[in-house]
């Protein structure tokens, strides 16, 4: 290990590591703007200048400079003190100093720096240069005049979003920052350029002149827009969440969040289901508490517990499935189902996990894909994937549709039964992964899957690619019956509890009566008896297992609206109407009462559950075409269906193709 | 004077074809076999021992510079040359006499100097601007190809080894050597943080070289002739021959090549007729092409123009791009042109190049008229000491030596323009135009 001096501290660093890696293991912070942990260094801010000897007389760069045996570094002499000063000056003679209408002001990293090397005047006496805006789309809003230059976005979009639509054009003083042909973004990560912008050049349209940083609450949360489980913070004000960012999680979301988790949120105030709605003459009408749990008590009563039954929907967190699972067991029935893309996963954990785990997934060195498009089943499992080819050269195989996934794949053709003459450079991999797509794990396909050299001794390869952040945890308490939603329409019940679910087809379920609980006016309302408001996932406390099996909680960031509640305490009062006791009042208890069952759900944390040969069904191969999913993200939940901002992404990237509203006249 | 018989670009000026046969006739491409018979390490011995720096600007030995290369190149990672021929310094014309003319001179150095860093291939990088040259070039090659002189089996030594000529697009920043790899890689020309440096990681990943055209042209004479024959010539550390192209306020502008140190009273006299209107008429000089500092009649007269010498006077050689300036030179716009020059090719990859280029060339576009407060001086000279040294290349150098130049040697005088505009003082109103 390379030993180096920084400003007298000797400190050992790793091998590879960068001066600036140097200077922060010995607690000297560097001021930089271009440079990102994640991304590939550029070096061209040059605000991280540091004296080193030795070495050539000049400041160097020390985010590109390697870190070597015996170096000593300065950071804080008058010569480096003086040069980050220059370099701040130039970075601010043509930044038009807006800050005051700027949505960057108190979370800007120039703002930041030229509190600690600027000058409270500027030297500058002549015109400052004005840039002419870019339209990217519905989502980021571009004012070009502030850009530094440190090509963040662009390399962000090189390198993890893997499409190549921003660029610098131009050069000396005149280069700019612009999207292939002033065309919109359409990647769905292009949200996270907003975060890296250091400066005020790309905001966030939906987020733009809303609030204050320092006005906002936050409140740290769990997206549960796909199954990832990405770690993100609610910022609310005045009740109301107005925008989502991404918390640091390396195992789970690095620093990235897929645009549908970030922009969704406007979706939380429309569409709202703020109080009870009971049907009455086929039409839905205003009710009471009492009134609809009454409604709810005539219709059950002389019901028998079979003829009783529940679906658990994608965004349920796992109190109220729980409740949920408890209420239908106290009326006597066990027919509760959570596989509502039909999927047909049971009996083994490890048979519904992601194996890889998301940050094991960037080791592999061969991966298959089967009836899943991660770049919309879950945009963070596609970097994964990504950094797997991009770093460690992986080979991807898909069986399945082609869809683009910014990497090279070898097509097996749209037949499942490739998967009984895979290529030996899938079989043989060191570290192969197979992520097989929730709606096509049906029983042949996990069986044959199952039975692949995937599990290793210090590796398992076999995953499920999820998308319902409900999913893992639902499996986990049983909320599965024989047959699965299939058998359900075959025979259906006469009293159905919806929980949240509004993506499945309900058509097989007129004659029964259904009893909705959650947020959103959705299919689901529309086809229920008895609608019962809940609360969306900003509003509840809430325990989600993400598709490797790591349970996370989220946090109340604000309250739901009018009359709805948090969904376990409806299920709870309810019980009490019908006479079922559910042994638990608040939400403690009622996680006392997880724990207990199922210890691995009580505690934060990946639940890992090993692999159990025995556990893989037996069935006929496999064959026929894959299950096709949604062709793009911006409306898998109802959530995200009530969101303006979603429904403007239609509009311009998924119908448009990128193409912006009007003509951008540089 | 350089006598006839030293002289390397016997075709500098154009006066006999171009021509493989006629190249052949003057010495190039004569028994180049016994030439790599010497084999690589010799041949970087010899160009070490002839003292040649090279002439791209910088004068960076080109024989230890080769020896940078990796010894042992796999098919996987061959080894690169590029010669680079984005000839767009202001001032300098040689390179452009040398492909034009001497273009067999130059792939005949190619392939030696290909075959010491044991190269697969080259690249000739060739201003888009030189499209006469580039045709002479490229019909050079063809020419070579046929006679088998390059390609597979290489003037029969069984070294393989091809020749391309690549165009460039009319970006002066591509003329930088990693930039200009960058610009072959099919991106945006901007250069790349060092280390590593190109002999590391050059071209597509792999190690390269990149030398300038005069560099590479005179290996043959180098290896024909003998390193003491090239040693011999010019001063101790600046030795062998070079191509000074002289422009400006002198009678008979010209390309010549010359004994490196030669005096620069000597080189005006006997090659360029003398300065417009005689001796005493002469301003200033920038000796090495747009981005060293100018230097003041009285200290330029006498000096020997190599490496060493001009960089005791605070300039540089460079490209040996003499331009001469008299007395009729409006010397502050002449600068402030050289700024405006920089500030459009900079490529704003790096802050201070990018944001500091157009400050400086809009301080001297007001300095030129005395639009300006007294303090401005001091102010334009601080911001090209925030520019200089701070950058990813030496672009930003180059855009701050110019202008620091001027205000060490000039200085009266941009006072003297700002104090006329503010009418403190009486001066003449006429202000020196320069005659072009």
């Amino acid at each position: 290990m390379p030993r180096v001096t920084v400003d007298g501290i000797e400190v050992d660093v790793p091998q590879g590591a960068t001066v600036m890696q140097a200077c922060e293991l010995a607690g000297r912070e560097i001021p930089r703007f271009c440079y990102h942990e994640r991304l590939s260094i550029a070096g061209n801010c040059r605000m991280c200048l540091v004296e080193v000897s030795p070495g050539p007389p000049k400041p160097q760069a020390s985010c590109a400079l390697p870190a070597v045996d015996g170096q000593v570094i300065t950071t804080t002499s008058e010569k480096v003190r003086k040069a980050r000063a220059g370099v701040l000056e130039f970075l601010l003679i043509n930044h038009p100093l807006d800050c005051p209408i700027c949505d960057q002001g108190g979370e800007c990293d120039l703002q930041d720096q030229a509190l600690a090397y600027g000058r409270g005047y500027s030297r500058f006496a002549e015109d400052k240069r004005a840039v002419a805006e870019k339209d990217m789309g519905p989502l980021v809003k571009t004012a070009m005049t502030r850009c530094i230059h440190c090509t963040r976005c662009v390399r962000f979009a090189d390198e993890v979003a893997g499409v190549v639509e921003l660029g610098a054009i131009g050069r000396g003083e005149n280069m700019q920052i612009t999207t292939y042909l002033e065309r919109a973004l359409t990647s769905e990560l292009s949200g996270n350029v907003i975060d890296l912008c250091p400066v005020g050049a790309l905001t966030a349209k939906p987020y733009a002149f809303a609030a204050r940083p320092w006005e906002l609450e936050r409140t740290d949360g769990i997206d549960v827009m796909d199954a990832v489980g990405s770690n993100i913070r609610f910022h609310a004000r005045s009740g109301a969440v107005i925008r989502i960012t991404p918390r640091l999680n390396d195992e789970v979301n690095e620093e990235w969040l897929a645009d549908h988790a970030r922009f969704g949120v406007d979706g939380l105030k429309e569409r709202r289901l703020d109080r009870p709605w009971v049907r009455i003459d086929g039409r839905l009408r205003e009710a009471s508490w009492p009134q609809a749990f009454a409604a709810i008590r005539r219709a059950l009563s002389g019901v028998e517990g079979s003829d009783v039954a529940a679906l658990v929907g994608d965004l349920a967190a796992l109190e109220e499935i729980v409740a949920l699972k408890d209420l239908l067991t106290g009326l006597g029935s066990a027919r509760i189902e959570c596989r509502l893309d039909g999927a047909e996963y049971a009996g083994h954990p490890a048979l519904w996990r992601l194996g890889p785990t998301l940050a094991g997934l960037e080791t592999a060195d061969a991966i298959l894909l089967v009836g899943a498009n991660p770049r919309v089943d879950g945009p963070l499992v596609n970097t994964r994937i990504r950094k797997a080819v991009r770093y460690g050269g992986a080979d991807v195989f898909r069986i399945g549709a082609p869809a683009d996934l910014t990497v090279p794949v070898t097509e097996l053709g749209d037949d499942l039964a490739a998967l009984t003459r895979l290529p030996t450079a899938f079989l043989e991999a060191r570290r192969p992964a197979l992520l097989l797509g929730s709606r096509n794990a049906t029983l042949p396909v996990l069986a044959a899957a199952g039975r692949l050299p995937l599990p290793r001794d210090d590796w398992n390869g076999f995953g499920v690619l999820h998308t319902a952040a409900s999913r893992v945890g639902a499996m986990d308490v049983g909320c599965h019956m024989a047959g699965g939603l299939a058998a359900l329409t075959r025979q259906p019940p006469r009293v159905l509890f919806l929980l949240g679910v509004d993506e499945v087809d309900l058509r097989p379920f007129t004659g029964a009566f259904l009893i909705y609980v959650g947020s959103h006016g959705d299919r689901g309302a529309a086809a229920a008896n008895v609608v019962l408001p809940g609360a969306a996932w900003a509003e509840k406390p809430g325990t989600y297992v993400n598709l490797e099996g790591r349970v996370q909680r989220s946090l109340r960031a604000v309250f739901p609206p009018g009359d709805a509640r948090e969904d376990w305490t409806i299920l709870r009062a309810l019980a009490d109407v019908l006479g079922v006791r559910l042994p638990y009042d608040d939400l403690g208890a009622l996680r006392a009462r997880i724990a207990a069952e199922w210890p691995h759900l009580g505690r934060p944390g990946l639940s890992t559950l090993p692999w159990d040969p025995a556990a893989v069904p037996a069935a006929p191969p496999p064959s026929g075409p894959t299950r096709p999913g949604p062709a793009h993200l911006y409306a898998l939940n109802p959530i995200l269906r009530a969101s303006p901002t979603m429904q403007a992404c239609i509009a311009s990237i998924v119908e448009g193709q990128g193409a912006v509203a009007e003509p951008v006249v540089a | 004077m350089l006598a006839d018989l030293d002289r390397i670009f016997t075709n500098l000026y154009g006066f006999r074809p171009w021509r493989l046969e006629a190249a052949r006739a003057r010495g190039d491409w004569v028994d180049t076999r016994a030439l790599l018979d010497l084999g690589p390490d010799r041949i970087v011995e010899i160009v070490k021992d002839s003292g040649l720096r090279g002439r791209g600007g910088a004068g960076f030995p080109t024989g230890t510079k080769w020896g940078f290369m990796p010894k042992n190149p796999t098919p996987e990672r061959p080894n690169f040359l590029i010669v680079n021929a984005d000839e767009s310094e202001p001032g300098s014309c040689k390179d452009r006499e040398i492909i034009r003319h001497e273009p067999h001179k130059l792939l005949e150095g190619t392939l030696l100097a290909g075959f010491a860093i044991r190269a697969r291939a080259a690249y000739i990088y060739i201003r888009g601007e030189y499209v006469r040259e580039a045709q002479v070039l490229e019909q050079a090659v063809a020419e070579a190809y046929a006679a088998g002189l390059l390609g597979r089996n290489a003037c029969g030594s069984g070294f393989d080894f091809d020749v391309f000529v690549h165009r460039g697009a009319g970006a002066y920043i591509c003329g930088e050597e990693s930039a200009l790899i960058e610009s072959l890689e099919g991106k945006k020309g901007q250069p790349r943080l060092k280390p590593p440096f190109p002999a590391n990681v050059g071209l597509w990943g792999c190690p390269t070289t990149v030398n300038n055209v005069e560099s590479i042209a005179v290996v043959p004479a180098i290896l024909r002739r003998g390193a003491d024959w090239f040693a011999s010539i010019g001063r101790p550390g600046n030795t062998g021959t070079k191509l000074f192209q002289i422009s400006g306020h002198v009678n008979r502008p010209c390309v010549v090549e010359e004994a490196m140190g030669i005096p620069f009273r000597q080189l005006i006299e006997e090659h360029c007729g003398g300065v417009r209107g005689g001796w005493g008429n002469l301003l200033a000089v920038i000796p090495g092409g747009s981005s060293v500092p100018l230097v003041p009649a009285h200290e330029i007269i006498d000096a020997p123009l190599d490496f060493d010498s001009l960089k005791a006077l605070k300039s540089g050689l460079g490209t040996a791009a003499v331009i001469v300036m008299d007395r009729s030179t409006d010397i502050v716009k002449a600068i402030a042109r050289i700024s405006y020059f920089y500030k459009h090719e900079s490529c704003g990859q790096c802050t201070p190049c990018r944001e500091g280029t157009g400050w400086m060339w809009r301080v001297m576009e007001r300095l030129v008229t005395g639009d300006a407060e007294p303090h401005e001086i001091d102010l334009l000279l601080e911001v090209t000491t925030q520019v200089e040294g701070h950058t990813i290349c030496a672009l930003g150098d180059a855009a701050a030596w110019p202008i620091q130049g001027l205000i060490r040697h000039f200085r009266p005088e941009i006072e003297r323009r700002i104090a006329r505009r503010r009418g403190f003082v009486s001066v003449p109103e006429a202000l020196p135009q320069a005659a072009e």
